[in-house]
């Protein structure tokens, strides 16, 4: 029966990648742990960003580095794991991931699933628009122009149901593709959090050609995002953050990854997620 | 858990009406310039053969994501071509559906050119001694036959079609996965019952057009 011993080779193979991918990479092996496994962004310059030759730079990037140092990880014991916003309560679920440091916004129905840590930085919904255009001044000047955002994000359904219903929303499915369309003036406004639209305006390559309305449209604190019910490590990452501000380098780092756009951060926020 | 239907904000049956909407514009128009393409590649014109064939080959296995998003970074956002639509839901809606047609017409023209080859070549060659011309021997001998021969795989291209519809949510189409994605990041607690219902919508779109076509190609079959 060439046929079954095929198939019994196949169910094999099939069920030990499945248990090898189950397996996953934690990153707590061994007491003092060889390796941690954090989440970040991979495509939001100034916060979570791979660059081209491989390095990871941005402020969550300084922020979980920061967190992992306290923890008891040099910088080469990170594994850095991208954490798309759709996948990050999953990542976390699954302990793929130890923590996920991704412009990961605090709110009940994520805190459903996941336990936060901080918040570490309060960031606002705003516009990004081109340098010379001073025709946005008010959520309501919206309602006539057309505005870039992301597929399903927060701030692109806040326009539609709250800010402004008439205007002419369209969504990518990355920031990137709305700066195009605001360059060559196929829209008038990008939006989303203004750390966010900071790292974009704050790239070399679009220095001086865009900047940021600063509407404060909505509140959006970043939090630690890490399994639920770890009190441990939750109480760890907070001290962590703390300390961080404490000590300067909490100004350091937004300074560093945001401070070419001009951006005017809030004060580091008090820790709310105990 | 699945009490998210309720929320009024969330128009189910809009998104999919619009995947829907989708499909069958899409659908008729890679009939159409499908139909157009197997000609030419069969066609005894050697410029049109050469055409037929890099359009096919080069638009076939280029990523239809890219096709799509190229359709409106470029032909829109940069160049300002928008098919006469008036705001960013008609020019994405059109940008999409010719994305589609672009892409989809190529599967339809190589399931019809294998339709053609079904035809015996006694057919064609009687059909040229009466003294048709080409495309009176493509149009009312040929490919009346191929038709009957390829329902099923076009079939399949259909249904590959209303999947591929998804990908209209990467320039903002406000069909069935932009809808999820909208979903996903409010509904985080009910992640996997967002996944279900669409998955269901999906099967409940297509798994009826694989049956109704699987039936009508095994009536409509050349029996040879």
């Amino acid at each position: 029966m060439q046929f079954r011993k095929t198939s019994a080779a196949l169910a094999a193979v099939l069920t030990l990648s499945l248990a090898a991918t189950a397996c996953g990479n934690g990153g707590d092996k061994g007491a003092n742990g060889d390796k941690i496994t954090i989440g970040i962004k991979f495509d939001q310059p100034g916060m979570g960003l791979k660059t081209a030759d491989g390095k990871y730079t941005g402020f969550d990037v300084d922020v979980a580095t920061y967190i992992a140092k306290e923890l008891g990880y040099k910088p080469d014991q990170i594994e850095w794991k991208q954490a798309p916003s759709a996948e990050r309560e999953n990542l976390i679920k699954n302990g793929d991931v130890k923590f996920v440091v991704a412009t990961y916004t605090i709110n009940d129905k994520r805190k459903a699933v996941v336990d936060f840590a901080g918040p570490y930085f309060l960031a606002h919904q705003d516009l990004l628009v081109r340098a010379d255009d001073n025709s946005i001044t008010k959520a309501s000047d919206l309602n006539n122009k057309k505005l870039c955002s992301v597929t399903g994000s927060t701030s692109a359904q806040n326009v539609k149901e709250k800010l402004a219903p008439q205007a002419d929303l369209q969504t990518f499915g990355g920031y990137s593709e709305c700066l195009t369309g605001l360059e060559n003036k196929a829209v008038d406004a990008l939006t989303t959090d203004d750390s966010i639209l900071a790292g974009y305006a704050a790239q070399k390559e679009h220095q001086g050609k865009f900047k940021l309305a600063g509407l404060k449209l909505s509140d959006e604190p970043y939090g630690v995002g890490l399994k639920k019910g770890d009190k441990e490590l939750r109480d760890k990452i907070n001290a962590a953050l703390e300390k961080m501000k404490s000590d300067g380098s909490w100004d350091k780092f937004v300074k560093a990854n945001l401070g070419p756009a001009n951006y005017k951060n809030e004060p580091a926020p008090a820790i709310t997620e105990k | 858990m699945f009490d998210f239907l309720d929320n009024p904000q969330y128009d189910l049956l809009g998104a999919f009406w619009v995947t829907v909407k989708l499909t069958l514009y899409s659908a008729l128009g890679s009939l159409i310039w499908g139909t157009l393409l197997a000609g030419m590649r069969v066609s005894p014109v050697p410029l049109m053969r050469a055409f037929g064939t890099a359009y096919v080959n080069v638009v076939r296995n280029t990523p239809l994501t890219i096709v799509i998003v190229g359709c409106s970074l470029v032909l829109n956002q940069t160049l300002g071509f928008a098919l006469g639509g008036e705001n960013f839901e008609d020019i994405g809606f059109r940008m999409a559906v010719l994305g589609l047609v672009a892409y989809t017409s190529t599967f339809v023209a190589e399931a019809l050119r294998s339709g053609i080859n079904t035809v015996p070549v006694g057919q064609a060659e009687a059909a040229r001694a009466l003294g048709l011309t080409f495309s009176q021997v493509l149009r009312l001998i040929v490919l009346p036959q191929a038709f009957r021969s390829v329902i099923a795989p076009l079939a399949n291209v259909l249904i590959a079609l209303t999947k591929n519809t998804t990908v209209a949510a990467a320039i903002g189409v406000a069909e069935a996965a932009s809808l999820m994605k909208t979903m996903i990041e409010n509904e985080a607690d009910a992640l996997f019952a967002v996944f279900g219902v669409f998955a269901l919508g999906f099967i409940v779109l297509t798994l009826p057009t694989g049956l109704i076509l699987g039936w009508v190609a095994k009536r409509v079959a050349v029996k040879r």
